[in-house]
């Protein structure tokens, strides 16, 4: 039996973003452009927050990097740039992202 | 309302932490962050269990608001102060619950868990504990909240606001681009609906920018300021977000949040539907 809360509609907050993807998303028709948040000690920085802009660098999204600095996106193919804000500095970087799993390390420094 | 009522800063916040009156919650969809560290003295409401209905697709009636409200020890004398994570669109979405059965005194922290981290300002893992109280909720304003076939007549006479990313307007995406884009209803937007993306409303801090700012914003976008407003999004919380800059911030009128949003209208049979990134005709 599900809980009842299992029949709640999903709002729009970002699920957790270290755990493994779910089995229902399909790598055929989703483009995810996911990585690791690091500081210049190459140390995975949580807590960050990390946004994807599309090609007109509008704000399409954001989340919470994990403990482990992870986060995730599902986007579209195409020009896509991911910048990131945390206690530990910010940065930015630029993606092409194809279907499928799009991996890229994003580091951040304070200015 | 104006931005003196309706809004607090996080340095205010931080000096009136013990003040009495002033109860901090804290709203969230996913209730982690606040059970990693939250503000000090602040309760939490869980978006969704606490504030949508366990069997119904709706949110709270008003005896169960009131129910939760007695049960977290907020009495209808407290001033009321919310944020959250996400950019405070959950806080946002509680803020118009909460002014949907007419908590007088409520208001919105600036910047919310965003601004608070990005400030490196404290975080406590105490929950405090607050005696009952018997809470007596009004009945909703409907005044504030639209419903689909208010919406369906809408087209092409009231001001439709669409707060999704462009893409999602355009039906290039079917949800916001953290959540997998497989979905049920159909992609797209209300016809004669202006796109003005609930984040043009916000600073890259969470913060909102200035009334100046946002008036502008707004009137560029060919919101028509002689019209009643209807704001919709996916599911009814960023655009809480944007009812709350043109309802409270700006001292719009008439200004309803669609709760049923894209996942109702987009669902619904035989609807006219735009696509692309013009607004459509009616």
């Amino acid at each position: 039996m599900t809980s009842p809360t299992a029949n709640v509609a999903a709002g729009c907050a970002a699920p957790d973003q270290s755990a493994p993807l779910p089995s229902s998303v399909d790598l055929a028709k989703e483009t995810v452009i996911t990585g690791i948040v690091r500081n210049a000690d190459s140390e995975a920085v949580g807590g960050a927050y990390v946004r994807l802009l599309d090609s007109s660098g509008e704000f399409t999204a954001e989340v919470v990097s994990s403990p482990e600095g992870v986060f995730r996106f599902f986007a579209a193919p195409g020009s896509w740039t991911v910048k990131a804000l945390s206690r530990h500095g910010n940065g930015e970087l630029a993606v092409d992202a194809a279907l499928g799993v799009n991996e890229i390390a994003l580091n951040v420094a304070t200015a | 309302m104006s931005r003196d009522t309706a809004l607090v800063s996080a340095d205010w916040a931080e000096e009136n932490l013990e003040t009495p009156g002033l109860v901090f919650v804290e709203v969230d969809e996913d209730t982690t962050a606040y059970d990693g560290g939250h503000i000090p003295g602040a309760i939490k409401i869980d978006w969704k269990k606490d504030l949508q209905d366990p069997v119904r697709r709706d949110f709270v009636n008003q005896e169960q608001f009131a129910a939760l409200l007695s049960e977290r020890g907020i009495s209808n004398d407290d001033t009321v102060i919310l944020y959250g994570g996400n950019n405070n669109w959950f806080a946002a979405y509680a803020y118009w619950y909460f002014k949907l059965y007419g908590h007088e005194a409520v208001k919105l922290l600036d910047g919310g868990r965003k601004k608070w981290e990005l400030d490196a300002r404290t975080y406590t893992k105490d929950v405090p504990v607050r005696e009952k109280t018997s809470y007596v909720a009004k009945a909703p304003n409907l005044e504030i909240r639209a419903f689909r076939d208010e919406v369906v007549q809408a087209i092409g006479v009231k001001n439709l606001v669409d707060v999704r990313s462009p893409d999602e307007f355009a039906g290039r995406l079917l949800a916001p681009a953290h959540l997998p884009q497989e979905q049920s209803q159909r992609a797209g937007h209300i016809p004669t609906a202006i796109s003005v993306p609930w984040s043009k409303a916000a600073n890259e801090d969470g913060t909102f920018k200035s009334d100046e700012d946002l008036a502008k914003i707004y009137g560029e976008a060919g919101l028509d300021g002689s019209k009643d407003t209807i704001a919709y999004c996916r599911i009814g919380e960023r655009s809480s977000h944007t009812w709350f800059v043109l309802k409270e911030l700006l001292g719009h009128e008439n200004v309803k949040n669609y709760d049923g949003s894209w996942t109702e209208y987009g669902s619904l049979i035989g609807v006219p539907i735009a696509l692309g990134d013009e607004p459509g005709k009616a």
